[in-house]
């Protein structure tokens, strides 16, 4: 037990000696200094060649936002017409169906918006076609586009007054090129040494060792798996994801995972030390940031690998911890970690099932997504983090007296509007839709729906409430992990979390995009006694104050409600 | 609005080609290499492939090490867990029936020697591997039943232990039942 707690502090040290590094060549990248991918310029002028794309045009926060939504909008109608026709497109070995158009809409959005939500498994919802052309594509696509878009906010921060967040295009190209595809190439031939597979045959039939005929699922799934763990998208291959023994076949794997999570939404937060040449700001987010996720790591290793108090009262030997759920070869300290790491960065892969978690490790993954910024999805976790700054900028500022400002701009009345939406949005989203399935769950059991809503939960009491909360949140982060016991395969979760999705995704990069615009517009106004410092210690715990406060506030009670209730029945 | 358009459109084109088509065939050419050929590992007896390597299989039968309970019952080509929250009071009746189930089949084995792995089901449904202790308290029933020594099986449990250098030793079922087959 103790060479497994070990194990995760290694994992985690490893993830925070790589992503510094990573992170320094991120800002290089970004600001066009000579690199080690230099090489790659060719490649890069000819795509831009043949797009027609200007990389050097300058574009303001509207045009920015313009493109990049332009493209997105393209990427969901291909996407859903792709999946419903997949039974009639090549590579479809083990012959499986098209999906269904509510099945569809779901996983077109889920994926685009960087969720993967996953309302079909893996085995026999997609075929080799669509695992590829559509949803590793907009694996890679969807954080690229997360990631451009965290540098049009930096860019507005970089010059004193500026109009120009650079090209949405220039960034989006260079996040696949210099970033996810080199990482994942190596992340996928890891995966394919330790037994993952890579090849395109399909399902084997084999007759076990005790005679019993089976058929193995397979297929292209190494590359994959890696930009699903490197672009916090999170949806797996196989249909329980990474507990699946081909996706995550051994303790190695399990670390590089892990560390394939945290890596680039950690070295993000240093590359905007970089990138605007402010370390100190830097240090104060990812202090803040790390602060919680060490706390949460710590409560899920403790009560993972002390075991369901349940189980205790049977009499039986529970010394490797909760197991329900979970696999021998990772053991529960090494799930417990990933399943911090996984809702802290927006990514919703697992290597253990959630929905069996005990109950306040249950609360804090749930309690992880609702905060949505301790390092967060690639790019649009600092975008949410810059939501919780402006509001602390604005309560610090009214708090001393001093009129807010952040680098140099003030924050006025239109910024804070627009960033205390933004975090209303989140809790009404969850908690609005959490509300509606909870009636039709407890008023409407037999509602003549082809799923009916008495049909939806796999648990009880509590934890049934919880199985609900957890998939509006997931959906709202943009997570993709589940409690997945619920029934989710429906027009009602389909369509509900579909929605969600779209909203939790877009707005949330709209509104920092658009604050960041308008400040950056504003008259520069030098650093002076007078200003509030927002690279400070203090400044770190007045937002960490603002992070617990409003997550706090606005769903404690309804935490109250599931998890918590649960852990005191026990 | 036109121009992003078109630009949309050629960009999505030159990002399926790069990452849908050049990368996983990359991946799949490096696969090749692989142990598995990047099918996946597979096992064979007598030149007969018997599983996968990495891929759990059922063990029913009382002359075997058994695995985990699966939710999925071993379905290699549809992996799940159970899902069962920890205070579902049907599910803790159902590990109270696996403990009982195991009683009946391993007489003299004490209820607190029983490992939680055993009764619990595992994440995928396809966990290849149990602890050393769940192969340890599985031992006096094989012996009995296959009429071997039990510190001869002992010593062949403690054979097929995997140590990692980080992580949880594990006993890979499929590959200690293939060895207790050619135990004399």
């Amino acid at each position: 037990m103790n060479s497994e707690i070990l194990g995760t502090i290694l994992i985690f040290l490893a993830t925070l000696l790589l992503a510094y590094p990573l992170g320094k060549y991120i800002a290089k990248v970004f600001e066009g200094e000579k690199n080690i991918t230099n090489f790659l310029n060719p490649v890069e002028r000819f795509f831009f060649r043949i797009c027609g794309i200007n990389p050097n045009e300058s574009m303001n926060w509207k045009q920015f936002l313009k493109a990049m939504l332009t493209i997105n909008m393209l990427w969901l109608v291909y996407a859903f017409f792709a999946l419903i026709f997949q039974d009639k497109l090549p590579l479809n070995p083990d012959g499986n169906p098209g999906q269904t158009p509510d099945l569809a809409f779901n996983t077109a959005i889920s994926f685009l918006v960087n969720c993967n939500l996953q309302h079909y498994s893996g085995e026999s919802g997609l075929t080799y076609f669509t695992q590829l052309f559509v949803i590793t594509f907009l694996q890679f696509v969807s954080a690229a586009t997360g990631i451009a878009m965290l540098v049009g906010l930096l860019n507005a921060f970089k010059e004193k007054t500026t109009q120009n967040l650079g090209n949405f295009w220039n960034y989006f190209v260079k996040s696949i090129t210099r970033i996810l595809l080199p990482l994942s190439i190596v992340v996928a031939i890891i995966l394919a040494f330790n037994g993952t597979p890579t090849s395109f045959d399909g399902k084997d039939t084999i007759i076990t060792l005790q005679g019993d005929t089976v058929q193995v699922a397979r297929g292209p799934a190494a590359g994959m798996i890696a930009i699903k763990q490197l672009g916090t998208n999170g949806g797996g291959w196989f249909g329980v994801n990474s507990s699946h023994p081909l996706e995550n076949p051994n303790y190695i794997t399990n670390a590089v995972e892990t560390i394939s999570i945290l890596l680039i939404p950690i070295a993000l937060v240093f590359a905007l030390g970089f990138y605007l040449n402010k370390r100190k700001l830097a240090k104060v987010i990812f202090g803040v940031m790390t602060f919680l996720f060490v706390i949460f790591c710590a409560i899920n290793i403790y009560y993972e690998t002390k075991g369901n108090p349940a189980i205790d009262k049977l009499g039986i030997a529970q010394t490797a911890g909760s197991m329900e759920g979970k696999e021998v070869r990772l053991g529960a300290a090494a799930t417990a970690l990933w399943s911090v790491a996984t809702t802290s960065t927006s990514n919703g892969s697992v290597n253990g099932m959630h929905d069996s978690l005990t109950p306040l490790s249950g609360g804090v993954v749930l309690l992880d997504m609702m905060i949505n910024a301790l390092y967060g999805g690639v790019g649009v976790g600092i975008l949410n983090y810059f939501i919780f700054i402006i509001i602390a900028v604005f309560i610090s500022g009214l708090m001393v007296g001093r009129t807010p400002e952040f680098m140099g701009h003030k924050v006025e009345a239109r910024e804070v509007k627009i960033a205390a939406l933004i975090t209303l949005l989140s809790a009404f989203l969850i908690k609005g839709f959490t509300a509606l399935a909870a009636y039709m769950v407890a008023h409407h059991p037999d509602i003549a729906w082809q799923v009916k809503p008495g049909a939806w939960l796999n648990n009880p009491s509590y934890h049934g409430f919880s199985e609900m909360l957890y998939e509006f949140t997931s959906a709202n982060a943009n997570n993709g992990s589940g409690f997945e016991g619920l029934g989710d395969n429906n027009v009602f979760w389909n369509v509900t979390t579909g929605i969600v999705l779209l909203m939790g995704r877009f707005l949330p990069i709209i509104a920092p995009i658009a604050i960041a615009g308008i400040l950056a517009k504003k008259k520069f106004i030098p650093e002076s006694p007078g200003t509030l410092r927002t690279d400070s210690g203090t400044f770190g715990v007045m937002t960490l104050a603002v992070i617990l406060i409003l997550t706090a506030l606005s769903y404690l009670p309804a935490l109250a409600l599931g998890p918590i209730a649960e852990f005191f029945s026990l | 609005m036109k121009k992003n358009l078109i630009i949309s459109l050629k960009l999505t084109l030159v990002m399926i080609i790069l990452c849908a088509v050049l990368y996983p065939l990359l991946v799949a050419g490096i696969g090749k290499a692989t142990p598995g050929g990047g099918k996946g590992k597979t096992i064979s007896v007598n030149g007969k492939v018997v599983g996968y390597e990495n891929v759990g299989q059922k063990f029913t039968d009382d002359k075997y090490f058994q695995g985990r309970p699966s939710a999925v019952d071993y379905n290699a080509a549809g992996s799940g867990g159970s899902n069962k929250g920890p205070s579902n009071p049907d599910y803790l009746q159902i590990v109270k029936d696996r403990i009982d189930t195991f009683l009946v089949h391993n007489p003299g084995v004490k209820k607190e020697e029983i490992p939680a792995d055993l009764v619990t089901a595992s994440g995928s449904g396809l966990d290849p591997h149990i602890p050393p202790a769940a192969a340890y308290v599985q031992v006096k029933r094989i012996a009995s039943i296959r009429t071997l020594q039990e510190d001869k099986v002992k010593e062949l449990v403690n054979s097929q232990i995997e140590q990692p250098i980080l992580g949880p030793s594990v006993v890979n079922v499929l590959k200690i039942n293939i060895a207790l087959d050619n135990l004399k």
